[in-house]
């Protein structure tokens, strides 16, 4: 990157490190931080929107609604987390392949999963085997964040239906007495009253999925533990002009400071917000801001 | 292949008795059931052992973070924020290159590289840190009259913490230790995928229940058989806890006793 780095070997101390830390697969390490933090950005609206959905089916008065928003809500509790990411990233591929199959191809004759084979015709394959790389990495990442915000979804859902049978029920009752029909007392008085219960169980899910993000290494995205493994291997002087040991424990120590770097700067976010949220609330928080400001 | 054969082959084929190699095709239900079956081996192993060393530094880790002195305060507080701060899959990879490293120069860290000895080190460590957590907001929430009567009684020091404060602190962290327990199990999952190797191929239920669907391509099979495994191994846990929790709230009345209610709030 800089110009005296030119001829590696003939560099020390600082000027290697700083030449080092610069090589094109470094600025591709760099990148995947980028990778990690869209993740993020994307999958907490989707999963909040996930969520969202899931607790209002789980509150509703159809019958198979409320059935398929509490099953959802708990089918993702009780079996580790790890397990539905490896098995939603296949079967979310094998299910898209299978519509179009059934789309595209109608006069298909032969069973689709023949032993251990999973066969649909060429123009169902996703991503088309023609199309060029940088197709298949994003159908990789949209498949991971779907993946993310179905699992986070879940526990948004739960998080936001305790919230939403929070809201006191003088409220409610109260809006019904002016009133408002069912759907009115939900948009006006209980979805704008529940952020404040929701807060705290969902910034811990904000946290957990911070948390969870290296595990899109497993979901075959080039992501910062992919490139820690590779950068910090043992590295020989024949194939590179940087050869050094193995250095992955520093690689590795580097994404933990990484992480509890940005946890700790969550934590002081969220409190913040917190306190916002509760002034002028009905709720233990609220009544300790009022206190204090008398 | 009649089933109780595959039983005898694989039963304990995570644990190196029996067949030596993974069947390879045709995989019967049978086969699924046993191989899967056999890897919880691992995760009950893992957890159990992490869980019963983890509660007693879980204890001195909460008594440090409520102790006034600096000294024994903030190691507390560093190490409950470095544990909990970070993903537990990070932890693994970096616990397990440090060995590595450390292997290189010193033979006694040999062993460490292993899953079994290295991998309960990180989970001890790290549910240590998210209990020490809940016992010291237990611990902070111990009445204040408990610790006033305790006083009018006589009681000081070590004796007034073991008959007075410690069984309180108990009862009132136990309905949320009890989750941390059931994620401790689901966190085992984690050990044979982030660097620790899986050894003569004996891994845990989800090394074999990935191992099967990479093999069929078909997750539909595998994964809801662990799903199952899993549920089963969290009623285990909820039943075992409720046992303690009772004997923990024998002396109240009825309506005060703390339920334990499965909470999946905190996950690492």
């Amino acid at each position: 990157m800089f110009e005296y780095c030119a001829n590696p070997e003939s560099l020390e101390g600082l000027a290697w490190l700083s030449c080092y830390l610069t090589t094109g697969k470094h600025l591709s390490f760099y990148t995947s931080f980028g990778t990690v933090l869209l993740l993020l950005a994307i999958t907490a609206p989707v999963a909040l929107a996930f969520g969202f959905g899931g607790a209002a089916m789980a509150r509703s008065k159809v019958a198979p609604a409320r059935l398929f928003g509490k099953t959802y809500i708990s089918i993702v509790r009780g079996v580790p987390d790890i397990a539905f990411f490896m098995f939603f990233v296949i079967a979310l591929d094998q299910g898209f392949e299978y519509l179009r199959h059934h789309a595209m191809c109608p006069d298909w004759d032969q069973p689709i999963r023949q032993g251990n084979d999973f066969i649909v015709c060429s123009v169902a394959k996703l991503p088309l085997s023609t199309s060029p790389q940088w197709i298949h990495e994003v159908y990789g990442f949209f498949l991971a964040v779907l993946t993310f915000a179905i699992v986070f979804g879940a526990f948004a859902a739960n998080v936001l239906f305790g919230a939403m049978n929070s809201v006191p029920k003088a409220q409610i009752e109260t809006a019904w007495a002016y009133g408002m029909t069912t759907r009115q007392t939900f948009w006006r008085i209980i979805v704008p009253q529940m952020w404040v219960y929701a807060l705290p169980g969902l910034s811990n899910l904000w946290m957990v999925l911070i948390k969870a993000t290296p595990l899109l290494f497993l979901l075959g995205v080039e992501d910062i533990v992919y490139w820690a493994r590779e950068l910090g291997g043992t590295k020989h002087a024949r194939f590179t002009d940087y050869p050094h040991g193995d250095w992955r424990m520093w690689y590795f120590l580097a994404l933990l400071v990484f992480y509890l770097a940005f946890t700790k700067v969550s934590e002081v976010v969220l409190n913040r917000l917190m306190t916002r949220l509760s002034l002028g609330q009905a709720t233990a928080g609220g009544e300790e801001l009022r206190r204090a400001a008398q | 292949m009649s089933c109780i054969q595959t039983i005898s082959d694989y039963g304990l084929r995570s644990i190196g008795i029996g067949e030596r190699l993974l069947p390879t095709s045709d995989f019967t239900l049978c086969q699924q059931f046993t191989l899967i079956g056999s890897g919880m081996i691992w995760n009950i192993y893992f957890g159990v052992l992490a869980l019963m060393a983890g509660f007693f530094l879980a204890t001195a880790v909460a008594l440090g973070k409520a102790s006034g002195n600096a000294w024994l305060r903030k190691p507390s507080e560093w190490f409950i924020f470095l544990f909990r701060g970070s993903p537990l899959f990070i932890q693994f990879f970096f616990a397990y290159f440090l060995f590595l490293s450390l292997r290189s120069e010193i033979a006694f860290f040999e062993p460490f590289t292993a899953a079994w000895l290295g991998a309960t080190i990180v989970l001890f460590l790290n549910t240590s840190a998210y209990a020490g957590e809940i016992f010291y907001g237990a611990l902070q929430s111990v009445p204040k009259g408990d610790s006033e009567a305790a006083d009018a009684f006589g009681f000081s020091g070590f004796t007034k913490f073991r008959k007075i404060t410690w069984p309180t602190m108990m009862r009132l962290a136990w309905p949320a230790y009890t989750n941390e327990a059931i994620f401790l199990f689901h966190a085992t999952t984690l050990v044979f995928f982030s660097g620790f190797p899986a050894w003569k191929q004996q891994g845990d239920a989800l090394y074999y229940a990935s191992y099967f669907a990479d093999k069929t391509f078909n997750p539909f099979v595998p994964y809801p058989i662990l799903a199952g495994y899993f549920i089963l191994l969290t009623l285990v846990v909820i039943g075992l806890f409720s046992l303690i929790n009772r004997r923990l709230n024998r002396h109240l009345p009825q309506f005060s006793r703390s339920k334990i209610r499965y909470r999946p709030k905190l996950f690492r």
